[in-house]
């Protein structure tokens, strides 16, 4: 969260001193991982649920948000990714029932298809890229239904999970493993951004002649930009297959990519911030759309309102802070926020 | 950054913290979530749009409108039920959401007659993990019947092995030695039916599968047309029975449609295939609750008054007749319950069974049976009604014999709420 502001401190002029820059990510973790161990004693079960969801998507926005914000590479296959890392910690899970082996397993796998499409993706640009990765989030319904013998298609398949240590409530401990894996993703991604990756990747972004003159390989920063936030999908995808308790293709379907585009867009593109105001409007906005389709007494509303919803909030973020709601200064910020 | 960070999370303590207040409400005097001394408060969660809207989306509205129809009389022991009806759009991982919702935000005191296979399988576990009780499922799938695994969860649909099993049986004896093939939906419905289908036919001549994400079943419909089949056994939703019959037509192919319970709405089927609903003539499937063309069934007049007076006189059908039916039976378990209500008590009174209702065959409840009503009777679409056939059958979803059922049905009580016990 730390690491966006050096750049725009150093190429945006802006006013704000060094101050800034001396908080360490590590310290902005640990503070995020009391406020949510704190939090998780509070809230109510369902609530502890939804926390949890928003720690599963702040691994995938976290991951997006990089690749698209800082190296300029617009995805819209990311729910496939995710797709990825849950079948395969299901698959693990009914086998084995290990929940930490099969979470970096499903890291793993996810890396690996990461960087096949990533390999890809580097040769592309602009559209082309955007359809490459539309046709990886398009297939996977197709792909369980080919292979139901493994995916059993669109039923998908339940996820084995051991109960909760000692006496802690499911959705409190849901809580905590998603956020654990939301804040170590964070954790890496803001001390990689920071360093000489970091670098690497807006060099890129910025002009691909003038970083290969300085030196940056484009294909290798394009391919790893894909790789490492291919691994945050996969995180994410394992933790909603934990959520969830079982996984099937219309839980990743084509719209939660276009949603995870949207949310780091009105979260902010390229900052860390942004990405935790996305994940947490991706699951507050369905929800609130839901209770006022609830109120106005048409169920058959519900499914089309969160839509509707989100393209007004993107217009109007847009409209008022292009640079996305994170961008935002102090004093305005802080009074959008309580309106959201 | 440390401030804008910790303002988010302020944000988000503050909206949990909102949102945590209006909560708690439901409870009431007793320990039993959602039930209190003048309510009970029931979730469903049905897809009222998406692939299986088709027909489905009439049924919760039905069950709630026979709810009203019994609140309006009194309740149940001077408790009103409120059904609350949530949209999945027939997609598993909506219902994750949205049963979660019901059981830890609302706090509902049962999931009742949740809707579909892939759609319900996801969330047995959770609910067991909760103990709500599960009751009739709106589907056939044997994975309700798990009385040891899921103490809490009951079918209504007779199940799709049992279903399978009768439909065989009537085309072994009305279409011998003809070539039978076998269309089903790509998870445990069209598995499930499969099974039933070959214990009495032994391999059927081709099957195929669809998925409902995919409106398409040229490809399917065009193996039977080339491997010559005579019957086609659809183990279908309505959308896709539709779609089956009308590709099939477009290709030139003519089989005997044999359809599921489930797929076989004359009404939901005629609205949606249109001008080509004349395809429908002829059509078999099965069916175990009253038919909505009845007219002289005192089951379908009540329901016509309940649907008249409390469901905005919506267009009368066997979803209709469906919802209706489970709302009947719901009540019937909720007055065994007794007037000291409990999750523990509905369930045992489930599981004691011994209703009768509307349906033509007895429920199969018991304490080592948790599949819903035990057979069905053979319909036949003539002028885009149905009509039984002969009589109901029962069978179980092993390798029992199909026999035919004579118990009489009951007849309605007066008042159209079952007594208390």
């Amino acid at each position: 969260m730390t690491i966006v502001e050096p750049r725009a401190a150093r190429t945006k002029n802006r006013q704000k001193s060094a101050r800034v820059r001396k908080i360490s990510p590590l310290l902005v973790v640990i503070a995020g991982a009391i406020i949510v161990v704190a939090l998780t004693y509070t809230l109510p079960p369902f609530r502890n649920y939804q926390l949890a969801t928003i720690g599963a998507y702040l691994c995938v926005t976290a991951g997006l948000t990089v690749l698209t914000g800082l190296n300029g590479q617009l995805s819209l296959g990311h729910g496939a990714l995710m797709a990825t890392g849950a079948y395969t910690l299901a698959l693990w899970q009914n086998k084995f029932d290990l929940l930490l082996p099969g979470i970096m397993l499903a890291v793993l796998v996810t890396t690996v298809a990461g960087g096949v499409i990533g390999l890809a993706a580097a040769r592309l640009r602009g559209p082309y890229l955007a359809g490459l990765t539309l046709a990886v989030a398009v297939v996977v319904p197709s792909i369980t239904s080919t292979f139901d013998k493994t995916f059993n298609s669109d039923q998908g398949l339940s996820v084995a999970l051991d109960p909760p240590p000692g006496v802690l409530p499911v959705e409190q401990w849901q809580a905590w493993i998603c956020w654990a894996g939301a804040l170590v993703t964070v954790l890496v991604l803001a001390y990689l951004i920071r360093g000489r990756f970091g670098r690497d990747l807006r060099a890129v972004r910025d002009d691909e002649t003038a970083a290969k003159l300085a030196g940056v390989g484009v294909a290798r920063t394009q391919v790893m930009a894909f790789v490492v936030s291919a691994a945050c999908a996969g995180l994410s995808g394992a933790l909603f297959a934990v959520l969830a308790q079982s996984v099937s293709p219309g839980a990743f379907p084509l719209t939660l990519s276009l949603f995870l585009v949207m949310a780091i867009v009105i979260g902010g593109l390229g900052r860390l911030t942004g990405a935790l105001i996305g994940a947490f409007l991706l699951v507050v906005l369905p929800s609130v759309a839901q209770s006022i389709a609830e109120d106005a007494g048409s169920q058959h509303l519900e499914g089309n309102l969160a839509l509707t919803f989100f393209g007004i909030v993107l217009v109007l973020v847009m409209l008022a802070a292009p640079g996305g709601l994170a961008s935002l200064k102090f004093p305005r910020r802080s009074r959008k926020q309580k309106g959201q | 950054m440390m401030k804008r960070t910790a303002t988010v999370l302020a944000a988000l303590l503050l909206a949990a913290g909102c949102s945590n207040g209006n909560s708690n409400s439901s409870g009431g005097s007793s320990n039993t979530p959602g039930v209190t001394d003048s309510s009970i408060l029931i979730g469903t969660h049905q897809p009222l749009t998406g692939p299986a809207a088709a027909g489905y989306s009439e049924i919760a509205p039905a069950t709630k409108a026979y709810f009203d129809y019994v609140n309006a009389n009194g309740g149940v022991y001077g408790r009103k039920i409120t059904y609350k009806i949530m949209d999945d759009g027939y997609n598993p991982a909506n219902t994750q959401q949205v049963v979660r919702q019901l059981v830890l935000q609302d706090k509902v005191f049962a999931i009742v007659n949740g809707l579909g296979t892939p759609t319900h399988t996801g969330v047995l576990d959770f609910l067991k993990t909760n103990r709500v009780p599960d009751l009739f499922v709106a589907s056939g799938s044997r994975t309700w019947n798990q009385p040891d695994k899921y103490p809490g969860t009951f079918g209504f649909n007779p199940d799709y092995t049992v279903e399978g099993k009768i439909l065989a049986s009537y085309v072994k004896q009305t279409y011998a030695g003809k070539k039978v093939c076998f269309l089903g939906q790509d998870d445990d419905f069209g598995r499930d039916s499969l099974e039933g289908v070959e214990k009495v036919l032994g391999p059927v001549a081709a099957k195929q599968t669809y998925v409902v994400t995919n409106p398409n079943v040229g490809p399917q419909m065009g193996a039977f047309k080339a491997a010559a089949c005579d019957v086609v056994i659809l183990a279908s939703i309505p959308g896709f029975t539709a779609l089956s019959i009308g590709t099939a037509a477009k290709i030139g192919f003519k089989p005997q449609f044999v359809v599921s319970n489930v797929g076989s709405d004359p009404s939901t089927l005629t609205k949606t295939l249109g001008a080509a609903a004349p395809l429908l003539e002829g059509v078999v499937a099965a069916n175990y609750l009253p038919l909505d063309t009845d007219e002289s069934n005192p089951w379908i007049q009540l329901y016509k008054k309940v649907n008249s007076q409390y469901n905005g006189n919506a267009a009368f059908d066997n979803n209709v007749v469906y919802g209706m039916s489970v709302g009947y039976l719901f009540v019937q378990a909720l007055q065994a319950a007794g007037k000291d209500l409990t999750r523990d008590k509905l369930t045992e009174a489930v599981q004691k069974g011994g209703f009768t209702g509307p349906a033509l065959v007895p429920t199969r409840f018991s304490a080592q049976d948790h599949s819903g009503y035990a057979g069905e009777q053979i319909t036949k679409l003539t002028g885009g009604k149905a009509t039984y056939l002969g009589t109901p059958y029962t069978t179980d979803d092993a390798d029992g014999a199909v026999t035919a059922y004579s118990g009489a049905a009951a007849t309605p009580p007066q008042n159209g709420i079952p007594p208390a016990q």
